[in-house]
């Protein structure tokens, strides 16, 4: 096995960890399998679904779709990591803004798809505040955050429980803070 | 922060049953720390179980060679009919019903459709686990089977289920329809199809299993915990006792977790042959033939009305297929036998044994497709007799139920109507166009019933040294809101506050329930432990013991009065000029459910009912394959779910209705309400917007093309 199995270094949620894995090993097989963090979910293993979403750098990526070994060296945030990453704090129950909206929203409801809906949304407000096009921007070429902007950019991530209404409050409920007019 | 939805403060922290609790267990399912079956951590390392399924319909097996895939480093065994663990032969005993049988697999040299297991991998990890699946090697030798139905079956092809879903007769009837139909001015008769249907759970279907040579440990996810000991009991040949079933969180059911799967089976199997905890996750795409599906219907309504308006006789009868093996059938009827006063009324159920993989409920079983149907002509009849279809459903809606004539203990169709019809601004629907540059607008309605079903429960409730009350029932969450909805109970019962009072799941050495399906989860688990807990405060008060058991069961209510759930749905939609493609613009549902125990999670449901119903209505539809009978489409690319783009805002309104007769609790189901009806309001509104009736479901392009041509 030893000489297929690369040394990976992947940095989750601020901390290096080195493995050894089977190159075969798809990233999100690496964090649930390899390093204890079951909280990003295989949903369809085909980057159809959106479940597994985690950030690499602070852009979305399917982890079923990449293999561990593609991402040595680089800053991975999942679900475990997204309070910290929002500064509120390392406690496990620690919540960040999206996570609280989340809950007051009742943006969920069997939760598993929630892991890659929060990673998804996370990335979307950066793409918002940069100002990042989409199919649905105005011809003006300004983003703003409608609902309209929301349900485009989370369209890759599935819920069948249909929870769309209420994750659409709760995105756009935190992308507004600060922002004027936003609806 | 203005809509948020808020709870309501109380002193100290208490929350009342009807509050708006935000969910309990929330902070875990946002935070990762909500353990679902595959998340599940042992102190040993489970071997990686991966499925060989059948790459042929009904075969038998005639080499299942295993050389190379236990030559992979971290193959541990390979199971197939030659080694596998004996089982109780599928299907007994036979009186068990189709949740409790025998679910034997790898048991003999055949399989009985697409998608049956022939062999499974256990390997050390994913990787060596799967490439050793694609080594193992096959020889089938395809035998005759029925994979097509088409609803063109000869007469001597059509059977009559024992009963339909709900435990109904298949066929029901009252007065007299034929003199009815003749006395009718106004005739509809019209065929209607549906394609058939997947739940797609966005939890794959999963087990992980643990053996200690006396006891089965079974973490899996699934609706009904008693289901799965059941099913392993007779399936293993064990003690019930000897089978622990844990469950305590579920990513999805929709039906498709009411019972065991190939994953539950296969991991236990595994378990016994290793003495190793093994873990089997299904993929998405077998999922598609082994977790249940939805089959496809064919469905004639007949519906006669006087000119003046008055609904004289009503026909709803179906062909759908049966999985052979495995007894269920739609109830495609209900909401004719439900809705509408009539002088005749008939209705049939047929199905036709076919050779495929396992049909059986799927989120509103009945109301989802027979809707379908019985909406859209009850539209088609309006429009016949140049009537408004809210002014002529209200008309006509029943009194007492139609086919058995005993009294509604409840039935509040008219005013979710009214309400709907108002919030909707249903009368002046011209005001608002009837196109958007290439989008042709148009308006539709529909009635929404689904039957009220209570079932025996159990639940134990106690409180501990420090204050805290803790709950304990096999009840199932499986996104539904049990856990808050529960602990309500417990708080508002016992005066705490919702943080001193916990809730135990998922676990069948706790108090049985029914689980989860049919919509009767709230009200049966519900109504066990609010009888627990004022039996709890009784002790206490007297000084006697800390802990207490509650039991709810049907009582005479539920002969005497005919129990329904009830709604009415308002849809605009947009048909592309050009392409035909239909987009849902706005939808309003009104839903009368009796007590609503908490609106936050109500509301979540009902908004769930109706994206599945968007779905079902545009998108959604399996295509078999007719040589092998597996359905081609079978990823989440090729069957496509509503997506986030696809729902626009959508408007629920709960109508408080009292209903003194529907249990304990005073509350109903509203998991599937939401469903039922809001396809056929899609398609009325479908034919307001373009003039095409499309009688062939999903509506996709293809079909509301087609439609427009030839009307």
């Amino acid at each position: 096995m030893s000489d297929r199995a690369p040394k990976t270094t992947l940095v989750v949620n601020g901390r290096a960890r080195e493995l050894s894995l089977d190159p075969r090993t798809t990233l999100l097989d690496a964090l649930r399998d390899h390093l204890d963090l079951p909280g990003t979910h295989k949903g369809c293993d085909h980057g159809q679904c959106g479940a597994c979403t985690v950030l690499i750098g602070g852009e979305r990526v399917l982890s079923c779709l990449a293999l561990a070994v593609m991402h040595d060296g680089d800053e991975i945030t999942t679900v475990e990591g997204l309070a910290a990453r929002a500064g509120a704090g390392d406690a496990p129950e620690a919540l960040g803004a999206l996570q609280a909206a989340f809950v007051a929203h009742d943006a969920f409801q069997c939760g598993f798809c929630t892991s890659g809906q929060l990673c998804s949304a996370t990335a979307l407000l950066a793409e918002l505040a940069r100002g990042d096009l989409s199919v649905v921007t105005p011809d003006d070429d300004t983003v703003r955050v409608t609902g309209d902007e929301i349900r485009e950019r989370m369209a890759g991530n599935l819920c069948r429980c249909g929870a769309y209404p209420n994750l659409v409050a709760a995105i756009a409920e935190v992308a507004g803070q600060g922002e004027e007019g936003a609806s | 922060m203005s809509d948020t939805p808020q709870t309501t403060p109380r002193e100290g922290g208490r929350a009342a049953i009807g509050d708006a609790v935000p969910r309990v267990d929330g902070p875990k399912k946002v935070t990762g720390r909500a353990p679902y079956t595959a998340d599940h951590r042992l102190d040993e390392a489970p071997l990686i179980g991966w499925i060989v399924p059948s790459r042929a319909g009904r075969a038998r097996v005639d080499a299942v060679d295993t050389a190379r895939a236990l030559d992979v480093p971290g193959v541990v065994a390979v199971l197939t009919h030659r080694n596998a663990p004996k089982q109780a032969p599928r299907g007994t005993p036979s009186d068990a019903g189709r949740f409790s049988q025998s679910h034997a697999l790898l048991a003999a040299p055949e399989v009985a459709c697409y998608g049956e297991p022939v062999a499974l991998v256990l390997a050390e990890t994913l990787e060596a686990a799967r490439e050793a699946a694609g080594l193992v090697e096959v020889a089938l030798t395809p035998l005759p089977g029925r994979y097509a139905v088409t609803g063109d079956e000869p007469d001597e092809a059509l059977e009559v289920p024992d009963d339909v879903d709900g435990g109904m007769p298949a066929d029901m009837s009252h007065g007299d329809f034929d003199l009815a139909w003749e006395k009718a001015e106004v005739r509809v008769d019209a065929t209607y199809e549906t394609l058939a249907e997947h739940a797609s759970a966005m939890e794959p279907h999963a087990t992980l299993a643990t053996w200690d040579g006396e006891e089965l440990v079974v973490r899996v996810a699934i609706q009904i915990v008693g289901s799965a000991v059941e099913a392993l009991a007779n399936t293993l040949r064990l003690d019930k006792e000897k089978v622990r079933v844990i469950s305590p969180f579920i990513g999805g059911g929709f039906g498709s977790k009411l019972g065991i799967h190939d994953d539950a089976v296969l991991a236990s199997l595994g378990a016994i042959a290793t003495d190793r905890p093994v873990r089997v996750v299904q993929t998405r795409r077998d999922l598609f033939s082994s977790a249940p599906h939805r089959g496809c219907s064919t469905q004639r309504v007949r519906l006669g009305a006087s000119r003046d308006g008055r609904l004289l006789a009503v026909a709803h009868e179906s062909v759908m297929p049966m999985a052979r093996g495995y007894e269920f059938a739609e109830p495609c009827a209900a909401s004719a036998r439900a809705s509408y006063a009539c002088d005749g009324i008939l209705t049939r159920h047929r199905v036709v044994r076919a050779d495929l993989p396992r049909i059986d409920s799927m989120r509103g079983p009945g109301e989802a497709v027979g809707s379908l149907a019985f909406e859209s002509a009850v539209d088609e009849l309006a429009r016949a007799l140049e009537r408004d279809p809210v002014a002529f459903r209200l008309a006509n809606v029943a009194e007492t139920e139609p086919i058995s004539g005993k009294p509604f203990a409840s039935f509040d169709l008219r005013r979710c109507l009214e309400v709907g019809a108002e919030r909707y601004g249903w009368s002046r629907r011209a005001e608002r166009g009837r196109r958007d540059g290439r989008w042709l607008l148009g308006h539709g309605v529909a009635s929404a019933t689904r039957p009220n079903f209570l079932m025996e429960a159990k639940a134990r409730v106690r409180l501990e040294d420090d204050g805290r009350a803790v709950a304990e029932l096999d009840m199932t969450d499986i996104g539904t809101g049990s856990y808050t909805i529960l602990s309500q109970i417990v708080a508002d019962t016992l005066e705490l506050p919702l943080d001193r009072v916990e809730v135990r799941l998922g676990d069948s050495r706790y108090p049985q329930t029914a689980g989860s399906g049919g919509s009767f989860g709230a009200a049966s688990a519900g109504g066990a432990l609010l009888s627990a807990c004022r039996r709890l405060r009784g002790q206490l008060r007297a000084g006697g013991g800390r802990e207490a058991e509650g039991h709810i069961e049907p009582g005479e209510d539920f002969e005497k009065y005919a129990q329904y759930m009830t709604g009415a749905h308002f849809v605009e939609v947009g048909v592309d000029e050009v392409t035909s493609e239909v987009r849902v613009r706005r939808a309003v549902g009104a839903f009368s459910f009796g007590r609503v125990l908490n609106p936050t999670t109500a509301r979540s449901q009902l908004y769930g009912g109706m994206v599945f119903g968007i779905g079902g209505a545009l998108t959604e539809g399996l295509h078999l394959d007719e040589r092998v009978g597996a359905y081609m489409n079978r990823d989440l690319a090729g069957y496509h779910l509503p997506t986030e783009r696809d729902v626009p805002a959508l408007e629920v309104v709960m109508i408080g209705e009292r209903d003194d007769r529907c249990g304990l609790l005073g509350s109903k189901g509203v998991g599937e309400l939401g469903l039922c009806g809001l396809g056929a309001a899609i398609a009325n509104a479908v034919y307001d917007a373009c003039g095409a009736r499309v009688r062939r479901f999903p509506l996709t392009p293809d079909a509301v093309m087609a439609a427009r041509a030839a009307w």
